[in-house]
């Protein structure tokens, strides 16, 4: 078994650490998993590097089931007693627990299809001096729009396994590297971002072009009223959309309990024909991840058909719960926060971001949004700022930077007047996602700068 | 443990440190949450490990791990060096620092009753007794009771020949209960979202009497269902208590915090308008305001004996009779505005984390008014209880906070109930119309939030605000007079 140059344990190494758990529980049934890993993440601000950390650890999940009755219990040391007396704990508090009568069973064991590659050497082994070089670059490229730098580059390796006593094993090692940067030219900001598992697939000129030009473009801008306007969402602000729809309603959870928007929906209109939203923890185009945190494989889960609420996503509690097979999205952890989408993508359609901007008459091109939040869940309302690069759209052209707007707006609605969908996407947060172009967004606020 | 800091400096200077600290943190939580009569999770933690914050060639770097040996230590203090060499590359001067007196000493906050050796029976069984009387009611789809308890242990050192041991004891609860029916969902907490929290023992946790706050809390839910909506308007304001410590959660400790003030937070959570110009002369509110930050009260959440840097707890003025009068500050941002001493607010969240500038205990100083008199001496307001949605720009100027409910008040009395309130403004303006704040019928509570989320990588702390219900003037109400679908419901 290759340890990948020594940086990792091993699936061997992390399966005896496991066999070893499951062999001294004394519950029904136990669940056990293991991750560990090492990240760094420099940070710059004012373009020099300010903080600069790295961080080994390792984390042991237990859930033991007595019964109907679950404990849980984790802790960050793989050494062989602590991982007992991690054991023992799930076991006591189960034992102390009341019945949940909702609890099946544990998943079966389900194989796993190979999944695309998750672990880049290169990526594992970058270096302080190596992440220092490529902030460097990135300020050089600021300084010359004028411009200063803020932003983390960060990166990171861990392998992560499950087991059960009901004869799940899985293992996986994977890569991840992260790079985001502010940019501040006077009056003027910028944003850009990217991730990628492997960190050749992060273009580091690329981010610091992008964002430098938006902090230029955006110098002394002009104050405008709040009201309706058609936007053009990069797909910074489009993730937001997809991850709200998936916080507050894409869990099979949130609908069992009533309060996500799918519930009683399933098989309806939502929003636009033009959106389709799915789950696919297998796609390199987005966040590989071949299990969940119950071992259970991924499903590609259709979410939203050409604007029609499809299904939500499972884990084998929820999905025990309705005599169905979990979808694996489990988010493992103590049980309380249900199934998670985290790899969607929302089809791409065929226009360009200057074809949206060309084809609006007055309009606002949207960087980025801050501090989103949730008003209504079912109604799907949300509230935020714009951030970083927000421009005026006039007769087809983009005209003058604006101060920052508050919207309050239904993502749904919002959906469902969707005017262009981009054809290009990007791997953002827990999606990926092209532009859109959207009519009529509702703008209710402003801010001063 | 002596040893183990003593070797691990001792390798940081022989690496070239100018400066290192070293801190080794012990975590335990416990966390029991009932959803609809079952125990929906029964959770324990454990977490151990250390971290070595270094400044070499005039830089920082930091390295942490979780197996605490001699060995490991010596690595990860070598790893450190090398990160804060790797940081110079990008230096404009050199990192200064305020100077501390050394300290030793071993310091434990207060509790009476240790959560973690009361019988894991009796905590289930007052949740359940809530979770019963919440689902009595039939609107009522989800009830939820829980509790949290956190114990940690922490040890400071550093080459400035400090050794500090700190231990504390978190606990807290709280109950919610959410009502469906139509399309329309409906929720109400107690005695705050997500429940209140303190540096206290399980004494805090059976102080709020769950079990007995569980009818009104249900009642309130499925009556908000038939409410009407909240009115779109401009009225006097009446923030209840744990909505208020949001907002001075948000709009006021957050922008004080200097590391944000100089810019080392812009790309993640942002910047502050309180710029250093603005220090002593900005009106930020009424003269009525006065805002402290205490590390020193007694059971906050934000309360310490020393920081993370080594520097003792102190009561800074943050806001006084309405000018802007201080800043929570660092060794690092305190050099750097030209002050002698730190105000000793950086906290990390455990060992992997570098300490950051954190809220301490917030608090907005008692009034002179009893909450009766507020709404006594208010003709056209509303009354707004307990934050459901928070958000706010980058600099901490124009906010908008949705509650669970609202009252309408009309010629000095509370009246009908609203739903989905919210209500917006700008910082400043908003803290200006502040022109009653009470405390004298003993309404000022100090209350806990243990989820603030600062840096990157992620970082959250447990801060603290003490407040009481106040009345803001002329506020710009219901965002949304009819957010889109309210048709349907």
């Amino acid at each position: 078994m290759s340890d990948k140059n020594g940086k990792l344990l091993g699936q061997d190494r992390l399966s005896e650490v496991l066999k070893r758990a499951l062999s001294v529980s004394k519950a029904d049934q136990t669940q056990v998993s293991v991750g560990i890993g090492q990240s760094s993440l420099t940070r710059f601000a004012g373009s020099v590097i300010h903080q600069n950390v790295s961080e080994r650890n390792a984390g042991v999940a237990v859930r033991a089931i007595i019964g109907k009755k679950i404990g849980f219990a984790t802790g960050n040391s793989i050494e062989e007693g602590e991982v007992r007396r991690t054991v023992e704990k799930a076991v006591e508090l189960a034992t102390h627990a009341e019945d949940n009568p909702d609890f099946v069973s544990l998943p079966e064991p389900k194989p796993i299809p190979l999944a695309p590659q998750t672990f880049f050497e290169r990526t594992a082994e970058l270096s302080p001096e190596d992440r220092a070089l490529s902030v460097e670059k990135l300020v050089k490229i600021a300084a010359k729009e004028g411009a200063e730098a803020a932003g983390s580059f960060s990166v990171g390796y861990q392998e992560h396994a499950v087991a059960s006593s009901l004869g799940i094993m899985a293992y996986n090692s994977r890569t991840r590297s992260h790079l985001t940067t502010v940019m501040t030219a006077d009056t003027g900001f910028g944003y850009a971002n990217r991730l990628a598992a492997d960190v050749a697939k992060i273009p580091v000129e690329e981010v610091a072009q992008e964002a430098a030009e938006r902090a230029a473009k955006s110098r002394n801008p002009i104050s405008i009223e709040p009201g309706e306007y058609d936007v053009v969402l990069t797909p910074y602000c489009v993730e937001e959309l997809v991850s709200f729809l998936s916080w507050t309603g894409f869990s099979a959870l949130a609908v069992q309990e009533g309060r996500s928007f799918m519930a009683g929906k399933l098989g309806q209109k939502v929003c636009g024909e033009n959106i389709t939203i799915w789950d696919d923890g297998f796609d390199p185009r987005g966040n590989v991840d071949p299990f969940d945190a119950e071992g259970v494989p991924k499903q590609r889960v259709d979410l939203i058909v050409n604007g029609v609420a499809k299904t939500v996503v499972y884990d084998s509690f929820t999905a025990k719960k309705e005599g169905k097979e979990s979808t694996g999205h489990s988010t493992g952890g103590s049980g309380t926060h249900g199934p998670f989408a985290w790899n969607m993508f929302l089809a791409p359609g065929n226009a360009t971001v200057d074809e949206m901007i060309a084809s609006t008459e007055r309009g606002l091109l949207v960087t980025r949004f801050n501090y989103t939040n949730i008003i209504h869940p079912l109604l799907t309302v949300f509230t935020g700022m714009t951030r970083d690069g927000t421009f005026l759209i006039e007769r087809g052209k983009v005209t003058k930077p604006v101060k920052n707007l508050r919207f309050t707006e239904s993502v749904l609605e919002a959906l469902s007047n969707v005017e262009m969908v981009g054809k290009e996407l990007s791997l953002q947060g827990a999606a990926t996602v092209p532009a859109l172009k959207v009519k009529n967004f509702r703008f209710t606020g402003v801010t001063e700068f | 443990m002596k040893e183990f800091t003593e070797r691990v400096l001792q390798k940081a200077r022989d690496l070239g440190a100018t400066y290192a600290d070293v801190r080794i943190v012990r975590g335990a939580s416990e966390s029991i949450s009932i959803k609809n009569g079952k125990v929906d999770a029964l959770a324990s933690s454990t977490d151990y490990g250390f971290g070595v914050r270094v400044i070499a060639d005039g830089a920082w770097g930091f390295a942490s791990s979780f197996t605490v040996t001699n060995e490991e230590g010596e690595r990860v203090a070598a790893e450190a060096v090398r990160i804060a060499e790797a940081s110079a590359r990008l230096k404009k001067q050199d990192v200064k620092l305020a100077p501390v007196d050394p300290a030793e000493g071993r310091f434990e906050s207060e509790w009476k009753i240790d959560p973690f050796e009361v019988p894991l029976e009796e905590k289930i069984g007052l949740l359940l007794d809530a979770d019963k009387v919440m689902r009595q009611r039939p609107e009522i789809k989800i009830a939820e009771s829980s509790m949290e308890s956190w114990r940690t242990d922490e040890t400071f050192a550093s080459t400035d020949g400090s050794y500090i041991e700190q231990a504390k004891i978190e606990s807290g609860g709280g109950i919610a209960a959410t009502a469906i029916e139509g399309g329309e969902m409906q929720r109400r907490s107690y005695p705050q979202l997500g429940g209140d929290h303190a540096a206290r023992g399980y004494e805090y946790v059976e102080r709020w009497d769950l079990p007995g706050h569980a009818e009104q809390t249900a009642k309130e839910a499925a009556e908000l269902l038939k409410a009407p909506q909240c009115p779109s308007d401009v009225r006097d304001l009446v923030l209840e208590g744990s909505m208020l410590a949001l907002q001075v959660h948000e709009s006021c400790g957050h922008p004080i915090e200097l590391d944000r003030v100089f810019g080392t937070e812009a790309s993640y959570a942002g910047t502050s308008f309180l710029t250093t110009d603005k220090l002593g002369r900005f009106r930020y509110g009424s003269d009525k305001v006065n805002i402290v930050a205490d590390a020193t009260i007694p059971g906050g959440l934000g309360t310490f004996a020393y920081d993370d840097e080594g520097v003792p707890a102190q009561r800074v003025d943050i806001v006084k009779e309405g000018i802007f009068s201080g800043y929570l500050s660092s060794r690092e941002t305190a050099a750097k505005i030209g002050w002698p001493r730190s105000g000793g607010a950086m906290r990390a969240d455990g060992w992997n984390r570098i300490p950051l500038i954190r809220m301490t205990n917030i608090n907005l100083l008692p009034g002179d008014w009893t909450f009766d008199e507020i709404i006594k001496d208010t003709k056209n307001g509303i009354y707004a209880a307990m934050v459901t949605s928070w958000s706010i720009d980058d600099k901490r100027l124009n906010f908008q906070f949705g509650t669970e409910i609202a009252w309408e008040i009309e010629n000095g009395s509370l009246g009908r109930m609203f739903r989905n309130p919210t209500y917006t403004g700008i910082t400043y303006e908003f803290w200006r119309s502040c022109d009653a704040i009470s405390g004298r019928g003993g309404e000022w509570h100090l209350w806990g939030v243990p989820n603030c989320g600062k840096g990157e990588p992620g970082q959250g702390a447990h801060v603290g605000h003490g407040v009481a219900p106040s009345r803001f003037r002329n506020v710009r109400i219901g965002v949304m007079e009819s957010p889109s679908g309210e048709s349907e419901g």
